[in-house]
């Protein structure tokens, strides 16, 4: 039967001791990786030794070998080992390879020196020259998508409709709950704050106008693409990244298919099919939110509420919807472009989702306020 | 003198014992009734057809796949028994090479190595890169590997990779899943060398799973075949070769196999 377990709890540490009226100095005891920290304190009291006596050595690893390497010098362990026949052959090529490998092991390069301001201004510089790159990339990307696009639309027989029906459900169909939800709880706080504020002028019942009017030019499609940004941009950079890592992309290519038209042509035009759709139903919902609130706690008649939102005039609206398109081609394509841009490992499709969601929303933001400035100037 | 395989069972005793394992996924019996024996400094290859439970049967044994029956019995303790600090410990003697490697991909290849030295010895950042930098050099790695990162190697390098972090405790048992699966053949030949080397200088047990037969020929001291749910026949390569079983027969008896043996026997006439 073997026997049990040896810890390091049952081990003697290794120890270095003068022998023969204090002219050799002889190891012993355990030179394990357990013993690491004692062994080191000992090797530091014993430095600049020149012999050693290694046939009281108990136990020996790597670890071991190196540490006494470190005592000794390589170059006297390695004469060591090929002169002490006292040792076993076991042991002695357990030096001998240990020898060799801590010799490669010296070669390493040596870091750079680098200072701080330096490095800050490298940082910077770096960072400033990646997002250029990035933009051009991205412009580069939008580009062949529209070439794509272009080039299969003149051809039914080419459409992916399993895979944009597929995506239509993926990026709408259950997309629809939590948009639904989310916008119909802002338009209520967007309706109690307004009941608030516009309470101390007695103009509450502009609270309706306040909810009308935010949700149908802004609310409602800037809450779905935030959301759908999230939700969808990062499922298609997951997606197309974990087929770039397991190498699908390279196999779609190699059989003269075009990754741009099989993935990211469906993705693009599901959701320019379903961010639209999503803003209606979030433009809806936040409206009866908002109504809600307006018809139970600050007492609005229905009537009155309904009338309100009927006189709205279409231009609002419009300006609202127009931009979902914008918003729906933008986040698709960050989120196809960021799983392309995945190379190699598990831990890059990590940051390429995050960045794709983060870039992705920021888009949709920079491009509403731009939207808005042009609109108000434009007197839309 | 004594040695450092003291604590260990001598040569030509069991360190791991299989006893009636069984295995059940499912309704998906892999393993019945399975005995299997690995002694102490041999290298065991373990063989058997797609499918057979190779991969299973060392997930057992290091405890990955916990047995629907049976018991492993290794370095003379149950894993599934122990206490949680006696497990790590034990854990801790046994080295496992994944089928791919499993290196961590958000680490450098030095760090890879050096997390087990750093995490279970405590030892100071310096301490352990330096001798992660020496198994790397062991294992046969150019010093400049230790900086990339896992996604940034070779096929080959990958192996030697996680050859050097399984080697990071200096541990008394190595588990190899398919260790030579995927390299060209000059780095199955220089990798089986490199096993016969470590295993001589490091008196260590060698668990080695595989599909290739030169691997077979050259570094294992006995062959375990696994075929029918269980251990068909579990002895040195001439006794396994004459075994009288159809699926042997194929194996060491087919064109590759005869190729393998040629290789062998006409490196040992020159």
């Amino acid at each position: 039967m073997p026997k049990a377990i040896a810890g390091p709890s049952e081990s003697t540490p290794g120890i270095l001791q003068r022998v023969d009226g204090e002219e050799r100095l002889a190891a012993a005891g355990d030179w394990t990786l357990a013993h690491y920290a004692t062994l080191c304190r000992e090797v530091e009291r014993w430095r600049g030794a020149e012999t050693l006596e290694l046939a009281q050595v108990q136990r020996l690893d790597t670890a071991g070998v190196v540490l006494l390497a470190r005592l000794l010098g390589v170059a006297q362990l390695r004469a060591l080992a090929a002169s002490d026949t006292s040792l076993s052959d076991e042991r002695r090529a357990l030096l001998r390879m240990v020898c060799d490998a801590l010799d490669k092991a010296e070669q390493q390069p040596v870091r750079q020196q680098t200072t701080l301001l330096g490095d800050g201004l490298a940082g910077i510089g770096q960072a400033v020259q990646l997002n250029l790159q990035n933009l051009v990339g991205l412009l580069g990307f939008i580009g062949l998508t529209l070439t794509v696009a272009a080039r299969v639309a003149l051809r039914p027989g080419r459409w992916r409709v399993n895979a944009l029906m597929s995506q239509i459900q993926n990026t709408g169909l259950n997309a629809l709950p939590i948009v639904a939800l989310l916008t119909f709880m802002i338009g209520a706080v967007v309706a109690f704050l307004g009941a608030t504020v516009l309470d101390a002028f007695g103009a509450s019942v502009y609270t309706v106008d306040l909810v009308a009017y935010s949700f149908m030019r802004e609310f409602g499609v800037l809450l779905a693409a935030i959301l759908v940004a999230g939700r969808t941009a990062s499922a298609f950079t997951a997606q197309i990244g974990s087929m770039k890592v397991n190498e699908e992309i390279d196999a779609l290519r190699v059989q003269g298919f075009d990754p741009a038209e099989w993935l990211v042509l469906p993705r693009v035009l599901a959701l320019l099919i379903t961010l639209p759709l999503l803003a209606f139903v979030g433009l809806l919902s936040g409206l009866v939110g908002g109504g809600l609130v307006a018809l139970l706690s600050l007492e609005i008649p229905l009537g009155r509420i309904m009338a309100i939102y009927r006189d709205v005039p279409l231009q609002h609206f419009l300006v609202g919807m127009g931009k979902a398109p914008v918003f729906a081609f933008l986040i698709a394509v960050i989120g196809c472009r960021e799983g392309f841009r995945v190379s190699g490992s598990a831990e890059s499709v990590g940051q390429h989702t995050t960045s794709s969601v983060v870039q992705s929303i920021f888009v949709v933001i920079l491009v509403d306020a731009l939207a808005a400035l042009f609109f108000m100037e434009m007197g839309w | 003198m004594s040695d450092k395989r003291e604590c260990l069972p001598e040569p030509g005793e069991a360190i791991i014992q299989v006893r009636g394992l069984q295995n059940r996924f499912a309704e998906h019996v892999v393993h019945e009734h399975l005995d299997l024996d690995v002694m102490q400094g041999e290298i065991l290859g373990v063989v058997g057809g797609s499918g057979s439970g190779k991969s299973v049967l060392l997930r057992s044994i290091v405890g990955l796949v916990r047995p629907s029956g049976g018991e492993v019995v290794m370095l003379g303790e149950r894993l599934d028994q122990l206490s949680e600090r006696r497990r790590v410990l034990l854990e801790r003697r046994c080295g496992v090479l994944f089928q791919q490697g499993a290196l961590f991909s958000s680490l450098t290849v030095t760090q890879n190595v050096a997390l087990p030295l750093r995490e279970h010895l405590k030892l100071s950042p310096a301490d352990a890169e330096h001798l992660a930098a020496v198994k790397l050099a062991l294992v046969g790695l150019p010093a400049h590997a230790g900086g990339l990162s896992p996604s940034e190697l070779s096929g080959g390098m990958i192996k030697r990779a996680a050859l050097a972090r399984a080697l990071a405790l200096d541990p008394d048992i190595l588990f190899l899943d398919e260790p030579t699966a995927g390299l060209d053949p000059i780095g199955a030949a220089a990798f089986d060398q490199l096993l016969l080397t470590l295993r001589n200088a490091f008196g260590l047990t060698v668990f080695l799973v595989t599909h290739d037969l030169d691997t077979l020929y050259t570094t294992c001291d006995r062959i375990a075949v696994l075929s029918g749910k269980r251990v068909l026949v579990a002895d040195t390569l001439s006794v396994v070769e004459q075994t009288d079983d159809k699926w042997i027969r194929d194996y060491f008896h087919g064109p590759r196999g005869r190729s393998a043996q040629l290789a062998k026997h006409s490196a040992r006439e020159a």
